[in-house]
Protein backbone atom coordinates (compact mmCIF):
# COMPACT_ATOMS: atom_id res chain seq x y z
CA UNK A 1 0.00 0.00 0.00
CA UNK A 2 1.04 3.34 -0.69
CA UNK A 3 -0.59 4.83 2.59
CA UNK A 4 2.13 5.59 5.15
CA UNK A 5 1.32 4.12 8.93
CA UNK A 6 1.41 7.93 9.76
CA UNK A 7 1.85 11.08 8.73
CA UNK A 8 2.23 13.89 10.46
CA UNK A 9 2.69 17.73 9.01
CA UNK A 10 3.68 20.54 11.33
CA UNK A 11 1.78 19.35 14.67
CA UNK A 12 2.11 21.75 17.81
CA UNK A 13 1.35 21.60 21.08
CA UNK A 14 1.75 24.49 23.67
CA UNK A 15 0.96 24.05 27.55
CA UNK A 16 0.95 27.80 28.30
CA UNK A 17 3.95 28.83 27.16
CA UNK A 18 5.69 26.07 26.62
CA UNK A 19 5.60 24.49 23.15
CA UNK A 20 5.66 20.75 24.18
CA UNK A 21 5.51 19.83 19.75
CA UNK A 22 6.64 23.04 17.85
CA UNK A 23 6.21 21.55 14.04
CA UNK A 24 6.97 18.21 14.10
CA UNK A 25 6.46 16.10 10.63
CA UNK A 26 7.10 12.53 10.29
CA UNK A 27 6.49 10.20 7.95
CA UNK A 28 6.37 6.20 8.67
CA UNK A 29 6.06 3.51 6.69
CA UNK A 30 3.96 0.16 7.61
CA UNK A 31 5.49 -2.55 8.76
CA UNK A 32 8.53 -1.63 10.81
CA UNK A 33 9.45 0.01 13.74
CA UNK A 34 9.89 3.54 13.63
CA UNK A 35 11.93 4.99 17.07
CA UNK A 36 11.33 8.26 18.17
CA UNK A 37 14.30 9.67 20.21
CA UNK A 38 15.08 12.33 22.10
CA UNK A 39 15.93 13.47 25.51
CA UNK A 40 14.02 14.10 28.75
CA UNK A 41 11.18 16.90 27.91
CA UNK A 42 11.63 16.34 24.01
CA UNK A 43 8.16 16.43 23.17
CA UNK A 44 7.85 12.58 22.69
CA UNK A 45 4.89 12.42 24.92
CA UNK A 46 3.09 14.61 23.82
CA UNK A 47 3.81 13.63 20.41
CA UNK A 48 2.31 9.99 20.94
CA UNK A 49 -0.66 11.41 22.62
CA UNK A 50 -1.44 13.89 19.99
CA UNK A 51 -1.29 10.78 17.46
CA UNK A 52 -3.13 8.40 19.43
CA UNK A 53 -6.14 10.97 19.49
CA UNK A 54 -5.61 11.85 23.59
CA UNK A 55 -5.31 15.30 22.48
CA UNK A 56 -5.89 17.68 19.77
CA UNK A 57 -3.00 19.46 17.74
CA UNK A 58 -2.81 23.08 18.15
CA UNK A 59 -1.46 23.44 15.06
CA UNK A 60 -1.02 21.16 11.87
CA UNK A 61 -2.79 17.55 11.18
CA UNK A 62 -1.99 13.90 11.22
CA UNK A 63 -2.97 11.06 9.29
CA UNK A 64 -3.04 7.21 10.73
CA UNK A 65 -3.35 4.85 7.81
CA UNK A 66 -4.85 7.52 6.20
CA UNK A 67 -7.61 8.44 8.79
CA UNK A 68 -7.79 11.76 9.94
CA UNK A 69 -6.53 12.13 13.80
CA UNK A 70 -8.94 14.79 15.09
CA UNK A 71 -11.86 14.07 12.23
CA UNK A 72 -11.88 10.37 12.36
CA UNK A 73 -10.51 9.76 15.68
CA UNK A 74 -13.18 7.19 16.52
CA UNK A 75 -11.86 5.09 13.36
CA UNK A 76 -8.15 5.90 14.45
CA UNK A 77 -9.05 4.23 17.83
CA UNK A 78 -10.29 1.07 16.36
CA UNK A 79 -6.60 1.01 14.08
CA UNK A 80 -4.23 1.68 17.36
CA UNK A 81 -3.06 0.34 20.54
CA UNK A 82 -1.09 2.38 23.12
CA UNK A 83 1.15 1.68 25.87
CA UNK A 84 2.06 5.12 27.67
CA UNK A 85 4.65 5.83 29.42
CA UNK A 86 3.10 5.65 32.76
CA UNK A 87 1.40 2.16 33.37
CA UNK A 88 -1.86 2.08 31.66
CA UNK A 89 -2.78 -1.52 33.60
CA UNK A 90 -5.42 -1.06 36.94
CA UNK A 91 -3.14 -1.67 39.96
CA UNK A 92 -6.04 -2.91 42.08
CA UNK A 93 -6.72 -5.60 39.25
CA UNK A 94 -5.34 -8.61 39.08
CA UNK A 95 -3.46 -9.25 36.00
CA UNK A 96 -6.03 -11.39 34.33
CA UNK A 97 -9.05 -8.85 35.12
CA UNK A 98 -7.37 -5.99 33.53
CA UNK A 99 -7.38 -8.38 30.19
CA UNK A 100 -10.63 -9.46 30.47
CA UNK A 101 -11.99 -6.12 31.23
CA UNK A 102 -9.77 -5.09 27.74
CA UNK A 103 -11.39 -8.21 26.19
CA UNK A 104 -15.31 -6.96 27.28
CA UNK A 105 -14.16 -3.28 25.78
CA UNK A 106 -13.18 -4.73 22.60
CA UNK A 107 -15.86 -7.21 21.92
CA UNK A 108 -15.52 -10.16 23.38
CA UNK A 109 -18.03 -11.82 25.32
CA UNK A 110 -17.64 -14.20 28.75
CA UNK A 111 -16.34 -16.86 27.92
CA UNK A 112 -14.53 -15.66 24.93
CA UNK A 113 -12.69 -12.61 26.98
CA UNK A 114 -11.79 -15.04 29.68
CA UNK A 115 -9.84 -17.36 27.26
CA UNK A 116 -8.72 -14.46 25.45
CA UNK A 117 -7.31 -13.04 28.87
CA UNK A 118 -5.98 -16.95 29.21
CA UNK A 119 -4.17 -17.15 25.66
CA UNK A 120 -2.55 -13.53 26.60
CA UNK A 121 -1.09 -14.34 29.84
CA UNK A 122 0.76 -17.69 28.53
CA UNK A 123 1.99 -15.96 25.41
CA UNK A 124 3.68 -13.24 27.60
CA UNK A 125 4.91 -15.70 30.77
CA UNK A 126 2.39 -14.56 33.20
CA UNK A 127 0.31 -17.06 34.06
CA UNK A 128 1.73 -17.69 37.23
CA UNK A 129 0.81 -13.96 38.31
CA UNK A 130 -2.80 -13.99 37.06
CA UNK A 131 -4.51 -14.12 39.94
CA UNK A 132 -2.25 -11.65 41.57
CA UNK A 133 -3.18 -8.06 42.28
CA UNK A 134 -0.62 -5.61 39.09
CA UNK A 135 0.46 -3.63 42.04
CA UNK A 136 2.56 -6.53 43.75
CA UNK A 137 3.75 -7.24 39.87
CA UNK A 138 7.28 -6.22 39.36
CA UNK A 139 8.67 -3.55 36.69
CA UNK A 140 9.33 -6.12 33.67
CA UNK A 141 5.95 -8.07 34.36
CA UNK A 142 3.63 -4.91 34.86
CA UNK A 143 5.59 -3.73 31.30
CA UNK A 144 4.16 -6.88 29.44
CA UNK A 145 1.19 -6.93 31.01
CA UNK A 146 0.66 -3.62 29.37
CA UNK A 147 1.51 -4.54 26.36
CA UNK A 148 -0.04 -7.73 26.32
CA UNK A 149 -3.12 -5.57 26.74
CA UNK A 150 -2.26 -3.41 23.80
CA UNK A 151 -2.32 -6.69 21.91
CA UNK A 152 -6.08 -7.96 22.74
CA UNK A 153 -7.35 -7.38 19.25
CA UNK A 154 -4.25 -7.24 17.23
CA UNK A 155 -3.66 -3.39 16.21
CA UNK A 156 -2.62 -1.97 13.00
CA UNK A 157 -0.39 0.54 14.77
CA UNK A 158 1.10 0.11 18.19
CA UNK A 159 2.66 2.98 20.20
CA UNK A 160 5.14 2.48 22.55
CA UNK A 161 6.06 5.06 25.09
CA UNK A 162 9.81 4.12 26.65
CA UNK A 163 8.82 0.79 27.20
CA UNK A 164 11.96 -0.28 28.48
CA UNK A 165 12.60 2.85 31.04
CA UNK A 166 13.56 1.08 34.04
CA UNK A 167 13.96 -2.38 33.42
CA UNK A 168 16.81 -4.52 34.36
CA UNK A 169 18.55 -5.62 31.39
CA UNK A 170 16.93 -9.17 30.76
CA UNK A 171 13.29 -7.91 31.16
CA UNK A 172 14.79 -4.99 28.27
CA UNK A 173 15.65 -7.99 26.13
CA UNK A 174 12.61 -9.36 26.48
CA UNK A 175 10.50 -5.98 25.52
CA UNK A 176 12.74 -6.08 22.42
CA UNK A 177 12.12 -9.72 21.32
CA UNK A 178 8.23 -9.21 21.61
CA UNK A 179 8.70 -5.83 19.45
CA UNK A 180 10.62 -8.35 16.91
CA UNK A 181 8.01 -10.64 16.90
CA UNK A 182 5.43 -8.37 16.67
CA UNK A 183 6.60 -6.35 13.35
CA UNK A 184 7.33 -9.90 12.09
CA UNK A 185 3.67 -9.72 11.96
CA UNK A 186 2.75 -7.10 10.35
CA UNK A 187 2.06 -4.36 12.86
CA UNK A 188 3.93 -1.22 12.41
CA UNK A 189 5.50 0.32 15.98
CA UNK A 190 5.81 3.63 16.79
CA UNK A 191 8.45 3.66 19.78
CA UNK A 192 9.98 6.38 21.91
CA UNK A 193 12.61 6.16 23.53
CA UNK A 194 15.85 7.65 24.95
CA UNK A 195 18.31 5.16 24.26
CA UNK A 196 20.38 5.14 21.12
CA UNK A 197 20.98 1.45 21.43
CA UNK A 198 17.68 0.59 22.09
CA UNK A 199 16.34 2.35 18.67
CA UNK A 200 19.37 1.03 16.89
CA UNK A 201 18.63 -2.23 17.81
CA UNK A 202 15.07 -1.73 16.57
CA UNK A 203 14.35 0.57 14.56
CA UNK A 204 14.38 1.08 10.49
CA UNK A 205 14.10 4.36 10.97
CA UNK A 206 14.77 6.92 13.46
CA UNK A 207 13.58 10.75 13.96
CA UNK A 208 15.55 12.42 16.80
CA UNK A 209 13.74 14.93 18.35
CA UNK A 210 14.55 18.17 20.30
CA UNK A 211 12.57 21.25 21.98
CA UNK A 212 10.11 19.89 20.09
CA UNK A 213 11.20 19.80 16.90
CA UNK A 214 12.27 16.51 14.65
CA UNK A 215 15.91 17.96 14.12
CA UNK A 216 17.60 14.50 12.06
CA UNK A 217 15.47 11.83 10.51
CA UNK A 218 16.99 8.79 8.51
CA UNK A 219 18.53 5.17 9.33
CA UNK A 220 20.35 4.21 12.25
CA UNK A 221 23.28 3.87 10.29
CA UNK A 222 22.76 7.71 8.32
CA UNK A 223 22.65 9.06 11.81
CA UNK A 224 25.50 7.55 13.45
CA UNK A 225 27.40 8.13 10.17
CA UNK A 226 26.47 11.71 10.86
CA UNK A 227 27.78 11.37 13.87
CA UNK A 228 31.11 10.51 13.17
CA UNK A 229 32.83 7.04 13.69
CA UNK A 230 33.36 4.86 16.41
CA UNK A 231 35.89 5.26 18.15
CA UNK A 232 38.58 2.37 20.18
CA UNK A 233 39.07 3.33 23.11
CA UNK A 234 42.02 1.95 25.13
CA UNK A 235 44.17 2.00 28.36
CA UNK A 236 47.79 0.96 28.43
CA UNK A 237 49.91 -1.42 31.10
CA UNK A 238 52.37 0.97 30.78
CA UNK A 239 51.72 4.90 30.58
CA UNK A 240 55.59 5.45 29.42
CA UNK A 241 54.11 3.63 26.14
CA UNK A 242 52.28 6.06 25.06
CA UNK A 243 54.02 8.08 22.47
CA UNK A 244 54.76 4.81 20.76
CA UNK A 245 50.96 3.63 21.07
CA UNK A 246 50.03 6.67 19.69
CA UNK A 247 52.52 6.57 16.43
CA UNK A 248 51.06 2.96 15.44
CA UNK A 249 47.30 3.39 15.89
CA UNK A 250 47.72 6.92 13.95
CA UNK A 251 49.25 4.86 11.49
CA UNK A 252 47.03 1.77 11.23
CA UNK A 253 43.92 3.56 12.01
CA UNK A 254 44.71 6.51 9.94
CA UNK A 255 43.28 9.17 12.30
CA UNK A 256 44.96 10.99 14.89
CA UNK A 257 44.53 9.25 18.89
CA UNK A 258 43.23 11.45 21.24
CA UNK A 259 43.87 11.28 24.53
CA UNK A 260 41.56 11.06 27.43
CA UNK A 261 41.46 12.23 31.58
CA UNK A 262 43.41 9.25 32.35
CA UNK A 263 47.28 9.31 31.35
CA UNK A 264 47.49 5.48 30.13
CA UNK A 265 43.76 6.39 28.16
CA UNK A 266 43.52 6.92 24.84
CA UNK A 267 41.06 6.84 21.99
CA UNK A 268 40.77 6.59 18.43
CA UNK A 269 38.00 6.68 15.62
CA UNK A 270 38.09 3.67 13.71
CA UNK A 271 35.45 2.99 10.40
CA UNK A 272 34.88 -0.45 11.34
CA UNK A 273 35.58 -3.32 13.95
CA UNK A 274 38.31 -4.72 11.82
CA UNK A 275 40.13 -1.58 11.57
CA UNK A 276 39.97 -2.09 15.43
CA UNK A 277 41.23 -5.34 15.41
CA UNK A 278 44.23 -4.31 13.26
CA UNK A 279 45.01 -1.63 15.47
CA UNK A 280 44.80 -4.05 19.04
CA UNK A 281 47.31 -6.13 16.76
CA UNK A 282 49.69 -3.44 15.57
CA UNK A 283 50.30 -2.51 19.22
CA UNK A 284 50.64 -6.16 20.25
CA UNK A 285 53.48 -6.79 17.37
CA UNK A 286 54.80 -3.42 18.52
CA UNK A 287 55.41 -4.57 21.91
CA UNK A 288 52.64 -2.19 23.54
CA UNK A 289 50.73 -3.54 26.15
CA UNK A 290 47.25 -3.16 26.66
CA UNK A 291 45.14 -3.10 29.77
CA UNK A 292 41.93 -2.77 28.51
CA UNK A 293 39.78 -1.55 25.52
CA UNK A 294 36.11 -1.10 24.21
CA UNK A 295 35.16 -0.40 20.79
CA UNK A 296 32.15 2.58 21.41
CA UNK A 297 29.01 3.02 19.59
CA UNK A 298 28.35 6.90 19.63
CA UNK A 299 26.33 7.18 22.62
CA UNK A 300 22.66 9.43 22.66
CA UNK A 301 24.84 12.13 23.95
CA UNK A 302 27.44 12.27 20.94
CA UNK A 303 24.56 12.30 18.85
CA UNK A 304 22.88 15.41 20.42
CA UNK A 305 26.05 16.80 20.70
CA UNK A 306 27.23 16.73 17.09
CA UNK A 307 23.60 17.36 15.83
CA UNK A 308 22.41 20.31 18.10
CA UNK A 309 26.24 21.76 19.63
CA UNK A 310 24.43 20.65 23.16
CA UNK A 311 24.81 17.77 25.48
CA UNK A 312 21.27 15.73 26.09
CA UNK A 313 21.55 16.39 30.12
CA UNK A 314 20.96 20.18 29.21
CA UNK A 315 17.63 19.69 28.95
CA UNK A 316 15.37 20.64 31.93
CA UNK A 317 15.94 17.00 34.31
CA UNK A 318 12.52 16.54 35.44
CA UNK A 319 10.37 15.74 32.75
CA UNK B 1 15.62 -4.10 11.53
CA UNK B 2 14.06 -7.43 11.80
CA UNK B 3 16.97 -9.90 13.42
CA UNK B 4 15.85 -12.90 13.15
CA UNK B 5 15.75 -14.47 16.79
CA UNK B 6 19.68 -16.93 17.44
CA UNK B 7 18.46 -18.17 21.21
CA UNK B 8 16.06 -21.35 22.08
CA UNK B 9 14.36 -18.85 24.25
CA UNK B 10 13.88 -15.69 22.26
CA UNK B 11 12.75 -18.87 19.46
CA UNK B 12 9.89 -19.89 22.00
CA UNK B 13 8.88 -16.19 22.76
CA UNK B 14 8.31 -15.05 19.23
CA UNK B 15 6.30 -18.59 18.87
CA UNK B 16 3.69 -17.63 21.53
CA UNK B 17 3.44 -14.28 21.34
CA UNK B 18 2.87 -15.43 16.90
CA UNK B 19 0.35 -17.72 18.19
CA UNK B 20 -1.39 -15.08 20.53
CA UNK B 21 -1.90 -12.47 18.29
CA UNK B 22 -2.43 -15.49 14.97
CA UNK B 23 -5.79 -16.42 16.72
CA UNK B 24 -6.65 -12.66 17.17
CA UNK B 25 -10.04 -12.22 15.35
CA UNK B 26 -11.33 -8.82 15.78
CA UNK B 27 -15.05 -9.50 17.40
CA UNK B 28 -17.37 -6.55 16.36
CA UNK B 29 -17.39 -4.01 18.68
CA UNK B 30 -19.84 -3.66 21.49
CA UNK B 31 -22.40 -1.24 22.01
CA UNK B 32 -22.94 1.45 24.93
CA UNK B 33 -24.77 -0.40 27.32
CA UNK B 34 -22.20 -3.48 26.89
CA UNK B 35 -19.08 -1.12 27.37
CA UNK B 36 -21.13 0.56 30.18
CA UNK B 37 -21.83 -2.61 32.35
CA UNK B 38 -17.71 -3.89 31.82
CA UNK B 39 -17.09 -1.01 33.22
CA UNK B 40 -19.44 -1.61 36.12
CA UNK B 41 -17.80 -4.72 36.90
CA UNK B 42 -14.54 -2.83 37.33
CA UNK B 43 -15.88 -1.18 39.90
CA UNK B 44 -17.10 -3.95 41.70
CA UNK B 45 -14.14 -5.58 41.09
CA UNK B 46 -12.73 -2.41 43.09
CA UNK B 47 -14.89 -3.11 46.01
CA UNK B 48 -13.31 -6.24 46.16
CA UNK B 49 -9.64 -5.44 46.04
CA UNK B 50 -10.38 -2.09 47.99
CA UNK B 51 -12.26 -2.83 50.71
CA UNK B 52 -10.80 -0.04 52.50
CA UNK B 53 -12.12 2.46 50.93
CA UNK B 54 -15.70 1.43 51.82
CA UNK B 55 -14.99 0.86 55.20
CA UNK B 56 -13.81 4.46 56.11
CA UNK B 57 -16.93 5.84 54.62
CA UNK B 58 -18.84 3.62 56.86
CA UNK B 59 -16.90 3.99 59.88
CA UNK B 60 -17.60 7.60 59.96
CA UNK B 61 -21.96 7.80 60.25
CA UNK B 62 -21.59 4.37 62.26
CA UNK B 63 -19.59 6.48 64.57
CA UNK B 64 -21.79 10.08 64.12
CA UNK B 65 -24.83 7.47 64.86
CA UNK B 66 -23.58 5.92 67.71
CA UNK B 67 -22.10 9.42 69.49
CA UNK B 68 -24.58 11.29 68.42
CA UNK B 69 -27.50 8.78 69.67
CA UNK B 70 -25.77 8.19 72.85
CA UNK B 71 -24.05 11.54 73.95
CA UNK B 72 -26.92 14.22 72.51
CA UNK B 73 -29.94 12.09 72.09
CA UNK B 74 -30.88 12.56 75.39
CA UNK B 75 -30.16 16.82 75.87
CA UNK B 76 -31.09 17.55 72.06
CA UNK B 77 -34.69 15.53 72.18
CA UNK B 78 -35.06 14.39 75.55
CA UNK B 79 -34.71 10.52 74.88
CA UNK B 80 -31.93 8.69 73.06
CA UNK B 81 -34.93 6.56 71.00
CA UNK B 82 -36.19 9.37 69.67
CA UNK B 83 -33.34 11.29 68.96
CA UNK B 84 -31.89 8.05 66.77
CA UNK B 85 -35.74 8.24 65.28
CA UNK B 86 -34.94 11.97 63.94
CA UNK B 87 -31.49 11.08 63.46
CA UNK B 88 -30.94 8.00 61.16
CA UNK B 89 -32.54 8.91 57.90
CA UNK B 90 -30.13 12.24 57.70
CA UNK B 91 -26.95 9.46 58.61
CA UNK B 92 -28.03 7.73 56.35
CA UNK B 93 -27.69 10.70 53.60
CA UNK B 94 -24.13 12.18 55.39
CA UNK B 95 -22.45 8.24 54.64
CA UNK B 96 -23.84 8.22 51.21
CA UNK B 97 -22.55 11.09 49.77
CA UNK B 98 -19.41 10.84 51.95
CA UNK B 99 -18.90 7.59 49.69
CA UNK B 100 -19.64 9.73 46.57
CA UNK B 101 -16.61 11.71 47.42
CA UNK B 102 -14.71 8.64 46.69
CA UNK B 103 -16.24 8.86 43.08
CA UNK B 104 -14.48 12.05 41.98
CA UNK B 105 -11.01 10.42 44.14
CA UNK B 106 -10.97 7.17 41.83
CA UNK B 107 -11.19 9.22 38.78
CA UNK B 108 -8.44 11.35 39.73
CA UNK B 109 -6.32 8.06 40.47
CA UNK B 110 -7.30 7.01 37.09
CA UNK B 111 -6.11 10.52 35.32
CA UNK B 112 -2.76 10.31 37.52
CA UNK B 113 -1.79 6.70 36.97
CA UNK B 114 -2.38 6.67 33.47
CA UNK B 115 -5.50 4.16 32.94
CA UNK B 116 -7.64 6.46 31.36
CA UNK B 117 -5.13 7.45 28.90
CA UNK B 118 -5.73 3.70 27.82
CA UNK B 119 -9.31 3.80 28.25
CA UNK B 120 -9.88 6.91 25.95
CA UNK B 121 -7.56 5.27 23.09
CA UNK B 122 -10.17 2.58 23.02
CA UNK B 123 -12.66 2.52 20.20
CA UNK B 124 -15.55 2.54 23.06
CA UNK B 125 -18.75 4.93 23.32
CA UNK B 126 -17.19 8.19 25.22
CA UNK B 127 -18.62 8.51 28.50
CA UNK B 128 -19.02 4.68 29.07
CA UNK B 129 -15.92 4.93 31.70
CA UNK B 130 -17.32 7.47 33.54
CA UNK B 131 -20.89 6.25 33.63
CA UNK B 132 -19.59 2.74 34.14
CA UNK B 133 -17.57 3.74 37.22
CA UNK B 134 -20.63 5.53 38.72
CA UNK B 135 -22.78 2.67 38.33
CA UNK B 136 -20.30 0.43 39.82
CA UNK B 137 -20.79 3.55 42.52
CA UNK B 138 -23.97 2.96 43.19
CA UNK B 139 -23.69 -0.33 44.54
CA UNK B 140 -21.11 1.45 47.21
CA UNK B 141 -24.05 3.72 48.35
CA UNK B 142 -26.01 0.90 48.84
CA UNK B 143 -23.86 -0.97 50.91
CA UNK B 144 -22.97 1.86 53.06
CA UNK B 145 -26.44 3.13 53.18
CA UNK B 146 -27.20 -0.47 54.15
CA UNK B 147 -24.77 -1.08 56.87
CA UNK B 148 -26.53 2.67 58.32
CA UNK B 149 -30.08 1.25 58.32
CA UNK B 150 -28.81 -1.73 59.67
CA UNK B 151 -26.94 -0.50 62.48
CA UNK B 152 -29.92 1.49 63.61
CA UNK B 153 -31.86 -1.16 63.29
CA UNK B 154 -29.99 -2.81 65.54
CA UNK B 155 -29.89 0.33 67.73
CA UNK B 156 -34.02 0.45 67.82
CA UNK B 157 -34.99 2.51 64.54
CA UNK B 158 -38.32 1.67 64.07
CA UNK B 159 -39.83 3.41 60.89
CA UNK B 160 -43.48 3.84 60.54
CA UNK B 161 -43.27 3.36 56.92
CA UNK B 162 -41.70 -0.10 57.63
CA UNK B 163 -39.03 -1.63 54.90
CA UNK B 164 -41.01 -0.65 52.07
CA UNK B 165 -40.09 3.34 53.24
CA UNK B 166 -36.70 2.53 53.90
CA UNK B 167 -36.31 0.68 50.47
CA UNK B 168 -37.95 4.05 48.33
CA UNK B 169 -35.83 6.33 51.25
CA UNK B 170 -32.92 4.76 50.19
CA UNK B 171 -33.12 4.42 46.35
CA UNK B 172 -34.10 8.62 46.55
CA UNK B 173 -30.60 8.87 48.48
CA UNK B 174 -28.45 6.80 46.00
CA UNK B 175 -30.32 8.76 43.36
CA UNK B 176 -29.24 11.76 44.43
CA UNK B 177 -25.89 10.25 45.50
CA UNK B 178 -25.61 9.55 41.41
CA UNK B 179 -26.24 13.02 40.64
CA UNK B 180 -23.61 14.48 43.22
CA UNK B 181 -20.82 11.97 42.58
CA UNK B 182 -20.99 14.15 38.66
CA UNK B 183 -19.88 17.16 40.93
CA UNK B 184 -16.83 15.07 42.56
CA UNK B 185 -16.08 13.75 39.13
CA UNK B 186 -15.76 17.21 37.21
CA UNK B 187 -13.78 18.25 40.67
CA UNK B 188 -11.73 14.85 39.76
CA UNK B 189 -10.93 15.92 36.50
CA UNK B 190 -10.15 19.64 37.38
CA UNK B 191 -8.06 19.04 40.49
CA UNK B 192 -4.37 17.88 40.29
CA UNK B 193 -3.92 14.95 43.10
CA UNK B 194 -6.43 12.44 44.56
CA UNK B 195 -6.05 14.02 47.60
CA UNK B 196 -6.98 17.10 46.35
CA UNK B 197 -10.34 16.28 45.74
CA UNK B 198 -10.65 14.38 48.64
CA UNK B 199 -10.01 17.64 50.93
CA UNK B 200 -11.66 19.74 48.64
CA UNK B 201 -14.70 17.42 48.60
CA UNK B 202 -15.35 17.12 51.92
CA UNK B 203 -14.99 20.27 52.44
CA UNK B 204 -17.50 20.78 50.69
CA UNK B 205 -19.71 18.48 51.68
CA UNK B 206 -19.21 19.04 55.34
CA UNK B 207 -20.74 22.20 55.63
CA UNK B 208 -23.92 21.30 53.68
CA UNK B 209 -24.58 18.37 56.14
CA UNK B 210 -23.90 20.12 58.97
CA UNK B 211 -25.84 23.25 58.23
CA UNK B 212 -28.97 21.01 57.36
CA UNK B 213 -31.77 19.59 59.71
CA UNK B 214 -29.49 16.15 59.91
CA UNK B 215 -29.00 16.80 63.78
CA UNK B 216 -31.21 19.51 64.56
CA UNK B 217 -34.31 20.93 63.94
CA UNK B 218 -33.76 24.12 61.83
CA UNK B 219 -36.19 26.10 63.78
CA UNK B 220 -34.18 26.09 66.66
CA UNK B 221 -31.27 27.79 64.51
CA UNK B 222 -30.47 31.67 64.56
CA UNK B 223 -32.69 32.95 61.25
CA UNK B 224 -30.22 33.42 59.14
CA UNK B 225 -28.96 29.83 59.34
CA UNK B 226 -32.27 28.70 59.31
CA UNK B 227 -32.35 30.33 55.92
CA UNK B 228 -29.46 28.72 54.62
CA UNK B 229 -30.71 24.95 55.52
CA UNK B 230 -33.88 25.88 53.58
CA UNK B 231 -32.48 26.22 50.50
CA UNK B 232 -29.71 23.36 51.27
CA UNK B 233 -30.66 20.83 48.46
CA UNK B 234 -29.42 18.42 51.11
CA UNK B 235 -32.01 19.15 53.66
CA UNK B 236 -34.65 18.76 51.00
CA UNK B 237 -33.06 15.52 50.30
CA UNK B 238 -33.12 14.51 54.02
CA UNK B 239 -36.91 15.85 54.59
CA UNK B 240 -37.72 13.84 51.78
CA UNK B 241 -35.84 10.79 53.02
CA UNK B 242 -37.17 11.10 56.85
CA UNK B 243 -40.71 12.03 55.06
CA UNK B 244 -40.56 8.21 53.33
CA UNK B 245 -39.00 6.40 55.87
CA UNK B 246 -41.10 7.61 58.72
CA UNK B 247 -44.41 8.95 57.57
CA UNK B 248 -46.15 12.00 55.72
CA UNK B 249 -43.98 11.67 52.50
CA UNK B 250 -45.31 14.65 49.71
CA UNK B 251 -45.12 14.48 46.04
CA UNK B 252 -43.95 17.90 46.46
CA UNK B 253 -40.51 17.01 48.83
CA UNK B 254 -39.64 13.52 46.75
CA UNK B 255 -39.98 16.05 43.11
CA UNK B 256 -38.23 18.79 44.73
CA UNK B 257 -35.48 16.63 45.05
CA UNK B 258 -35.80 14.19 42.06
CA UNK B 259 -35.44 18.36 40.23
CA UNK B 260 -32.91 18.95 42.28
CA UNK B 261 -30.74 15.67 41.11
CA UNK B 262 -31.70 16.47 37.44
CA UNK B 263 -30.42 19.72 37.48
CA UNK B 264 -27.31 18.68 38.93
CA UNK B 265 -26.58 15.85 36.41
CA UNK B 266 -27.90 18.13 33.50
CA UNK B 267 -25.20 20.37 34.43
CA UNK B 268 -21.97 18.58 35.91
CA UNK B 269 -22.79 15.18 33.59
CA UNK B 270 -21.88 17.06 30.30
CA UNK B 271 -19.33 19.31 31.73
CA UNK B 272 -17.27 16.00 33.42
CA UNK B 273 -17.49 14.10 30.25
CA UNK B 274 -16.49 17.39 28.13
CA UNK B 275 -13.49 17.71 30.80
CA UNK B 276 -12.49 13.93 30.46
CA UNK B 277 -12.10 13.90 26.56
CA UNK B 278 -9.44 16.05 27.10
CA UNK B 279 -7.88 15.17 30.29
N1 LIG C 1 -0.11 18.39 30.53
C1 LIG C 1 0.94 19.21 30.50
N2 LIG C 1 0.88 20.45 31.03
C2 LIG C 1 1.92 21.28 30.99
N3 LIG C 1 3.11 20.99 30.44
C3 LIG C 1 3.26 19.78 29.89
C4 LIG C 1 2.19 18.82 29.89
N4 LIG C 1 2.62 17.70 29.26
C5 LIG C 1 3.89 17.94 28.90
N5 LIG C 1 4.28 19.17 29.27
C6 LIG C 1 5.60 19.80 28.99
O1 LIG C 1 5.87 19.64 27.62
C7 LIG C 1 7.22 19.30 27.40
C8 LIG C 1 7.32 18.01 26.63
O2 LIG C 1 6.84 16.96 27.44
P1 LIG C 1 6.75 15.44 26.96
O3 LIG C 1 6.15 14.68 28.08
O4 LIG C 1 6.08 15.37 25.65
O5 LIG C 1 8.28 15.06 26.79
P2 LIG C 1 8.94 13.62 26.61
O6 LIG C 1 9.82 13.73 25.43
O7 LIG C 1 7.92 12.57 26.58
O8 LIG C 1 9.85 13.52 27.89
P3 LIG C 1 10.20 12.24 28.83
O9 LIG C 1 11.34 11.56 28.19
O10 LIG C 1 10.57 12.86 30.12
O11 LIG C 1 8.97 11.40 28.91
C9 LIG C 1 7.87 19.26 28.78
O12 LIG C 1 8.49 20.51 28.99
C10 LIG C 1 6.71 19.07 29.72
O13 LIG C 1 6.99 19.65 30.96
MG1 LIG D 1 7.52 10.98 27.73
Amino acid sequence: MTTHAIEAEGLVKAFGTTRAVDGVDLRVPRGAVYGVLGPNGAGKTTTIRMLATLIRPDEGRARIMGRDVVREADAVRGLMSLTGQLASVDEDLTGRENLVLLARLLGFRGRGARARATELLDAFDLADAAERQVKHYSGGMRRRLDIAASLVVTPELLFLDEPTTGLDPRSRLVVWDIVRALVGEGTTVLLCTQYLDEADQLAARIAVIDHGRVIAEGTPGQLKASVGRAALRLRLLDPSDRPAAEEVLARVAGAQPVPDGDPAGLSVPVPDSGRAAAALSALDAAGVGVADFALGQPSLDEVFLAITGHHAEDEEADG
Amino acid sequence: MTTTPTTPAERELTERVHAALATGARPARPGAVATTLAFGWRGMLKIKHVPEQLLDVTVTPVMFLLMFTYLFGGAVAGSTGDYLQYILPGVLVQSVLFTAVYSGVTLNTDVTKGVVDRFRSLPVWRPAPLVGALLGDAVRYAIAGTVTVVLGVVMGFRPDEGVAGVVLGMLLVVVFAFALSWVFTTLGLLLRTPNAVLNAGFLGVFPLLFISNIFVDPATLPSWLEAFVDVNPIAHLVTATRELMDGGASAGDVGLVVAEAAVITAVFAPLTVRLYRRA
